[in-house]
């Protein structure tokens, strides 16, 4: 469905008195296959949506080619337009007009009768639980729902391909968790092939079958979620011992199994690979050598591990260093991919 | 025809919005009613000197062509908020023509500027202005090129600054000498010769004398083809400018 290579976005800004150029794209390779929902995941400023405008025909590129849905970004950018639906991150419907009305408007821009837009509209209305909403500004809506209606727009004259920028950025749990069902639903019931960006790393984890991973405008990893867990050296297996004393004799047993060895007060770390399949063997070890466990704990690595392994930062340091820290990310991105 | 459909949709969007919200609408025609009502009478006394007959016949022609640029100058600022929203953003990715974006909204603009001119010359009419039938409708006329040329222009000023904090000031900055040196509320004519001189190059001194001649129905003066040809170079240049923004990849 989407198809890059080696896409490049200059920008040319002004520092003091010298003209810089940024690259804020350099040489994006990517390629997406039919019904696939890939994420594209990465730090604010690392190149998410430069590279996503793109491939809607909202940028043209510097250098390189793209072809999206079959047509080529730049000379049948008409085409792509009919194919694509998008959804961008201010979202489409104007806060002081009614909803119903801007997204039958919004069909009729793709040609569509204003008979079938609104038909369309309503069942779409229904389908994301935005019914008796018809009327309502989005000025009156909450987060959720204006989302949901953005979403309306972006699917009105049902495209086969769906971009989304930053989905869910700012909305509250529920309301995040309610969109995942419905983004789910792009493709299960909709047969959608899905290309989202996102810089939470548990929206990734949880949506899409293939991340790719963008940092400084260049891809640096695209595959499964688990298969970039474990290119990360393995599980994160915590031991806590009873007797402090032996502490040592641990340490020296779990370095058999895994590396990367650290030691504090009572706990034993390190990194297991397959830690699920040694664990037990190192039980019987310990056992035998009648040293009891208080504790024990194993952690899959997230995708913030993948991204320090990757780029030796961790993605919210990244990100604070790209443009300060944004308060909308930092809880949603401690705690909810472990 | 899938040009014409496509903007007469953008054009019946901002129609229905502006209908909601009138507030622009009725704050830019109260300003030319508020000269004609409360300066219209000082000019009364003082009109034998300009070498015109009737003071309205006189003011009138002045207060439309204020309102073609001012009120339409101020059209770029609504654009500012829908592109803020995204709207314009998920109109580009549509197929339909970026012309057609840009035509819808000067279509609603001049629509506007059309009504409120119906209205102020209906309002001098019934102060006791004397002008022919055919000199108002070609006044009209020249007051909607030249306020579609604003329109335009302001349309691709938004799209360009996106703040509404830049575009105020320079709305300001041109057009505070237009008013001044187009004799819209006195003739320049009064004036010592330096300042007269100085206001003979600005295009809309010449649009304001033709709007007044074709009020007073006198058809025969060079400022007739002056006024006009200045309005249709510069509507001709701020549409080409208004276009090229918006069909800008990189808008």
């Amino acid at each position: 469905m989407i198809h890059a290579r080696g896409l490049v976005q200059t920008f040319h800004t002004k520092q003091g008195r010298q003209k810089v150029e940024v690259r804020a794209v350099d040489g994006v390779d990517l390629d997406v296959a039919e019904g696939e929902v890939v994420g594209f995941l990465g730090p604010n400023g690392a190149g998410k949506t430069t590279t996503l405008r793109m491939l809607v025909t909202l940028l043209r590129p510097t250098a390189g080619t793209a072809t999206v849905a079959g047509y080529d970004v730049v000379r049948e950018s008409e085409q792509v337009r009919r194919s694509i639906g998008y959804v961008s991150q201010a979202g489409g419907a104007f806060s002081q007009a009614r909803a119903g009305d801007e997204v039958v408007d919004h069909g009729m821009l793709y040609g569509m009768s204003r008979k079938a837009a609104v038909e369309r509209g309503q069942e779409l209305f229904t389908e994301l639980q935005l019914d008796g909403l018809w009327e309502r500004m989005p000025k009156n809506m909450s987060g959720g729902q204006k989302r949901r209606l953005d979403i309306v727009m972006g699917l009105i004259h049902d495209p086969t391909l769906v971009f989304l920028d930053e989905p869910t950025t700012g909305l509250d749990p529920q309301a995040r968790a309610n969109l995942w069902q419905h983004i789910a639903d792009l493709r299960e019931k909709r047969g959608a092939t899905v290309f989202l960006t996102t810089h939470y790393l548990d929206e990734a984890d949880t949506l899409s079958d293939r991340i790719m991973i963008i940092d400084q405008g260049r891809i640096v990893a695209s595959d499964t979620a688990d298969n970039l867990k474990a290119q990360v050296a393995g599980d994160l297996v915590d031991l806590e011992v009873e007797d402090p004393d032996q502490v040592t004799t641990v340490a020296e047993r779990l370095a058999r199994f895994g590396g990367g060895i650290e030691t504090d007060d009572r706990h034993v770390r390190a990194r297991v690979s397959r830690a699920g399949k040694a664990v037990p063997g190192l039980l019987r070890d310990l056992a035998a050598l009648d040293i009891a466990l208080e504790s024990i704990e194993i952690a899959r690595p997230t995708l913030d591990d993948v991204f320090l392994t990757l780029t030796g930062r961790s993605l919210r340091d990244a990100e604070a260093a790209s443009e300060g820290a944004n308060p909308l990310a930092t809880d949603d991105e401690t705690g909810a991919d472990q | 025809m899938r040009f014409v459909r496509e903007s007469s949709i953008v054009f019946r969007r901002q129609l229905r919005m502006n209908l909601r919200n009138p507030a622009w609408v009725i704050i830019g025609l109260m300003q030319p009613i508020l000269y004609l009502l409360l300066f219209g009478p000082l000019l009364k006394p003082l009109i034998d000197q300009f070498g015109a007959a009737n003071a309205y016949t006189f003011f009138v022609p002045g207060m439309l062509v204020q309102l073609g640029l001012f009120g339409a100058f101020f059209a770029g600022f609504s654009l500012i908020g829908e592109w803020r929203e995204g709207v314009i953003e998920a109109e580009r990715v549509t197929p339909a023509s970026r012309t057609a974006l840009l035509v819808g909204r000067l279509a609603r603009d001049l629509l506007q500027l059309l009504v409120q001119a119906v209205i102020l010359v209906g309002l001098g009419y019934a102060l006791g202005m004397d002008a022919p039938v055919g000199g108002m409708v070609l006044g009209v006329l020249l007051t909607v090129l030249i306020g579609g040329a604003c329109a335009a222009a302001s349309n691709a000023l938004a799209l360009t600054t996106k703040s509404e904090d830049v575009m105020a000031p320079v709305i300001n900055v041109v057009m505070m000498p237009v008013l001044l040196l187009s004799g819209i509320l006195l003739p320049m004519t009064i004036g010592p010769d330096w300042l007269e001189r100085a206001s003979t190059f600005m295009p809309t001194r010449w649009i304001v004398d033709a709007t007044r001649s074709m009020f007073g129905g006198d058809f025969g003066g060079s400022e007739i083809y002056w006024g006009t040809a200045w309005a249709t170079v510069l509507f001709g240049l701020a549409l080409w400018w208004g276009t090229a923004t918006f069909r800008r990849e990189n808008a």
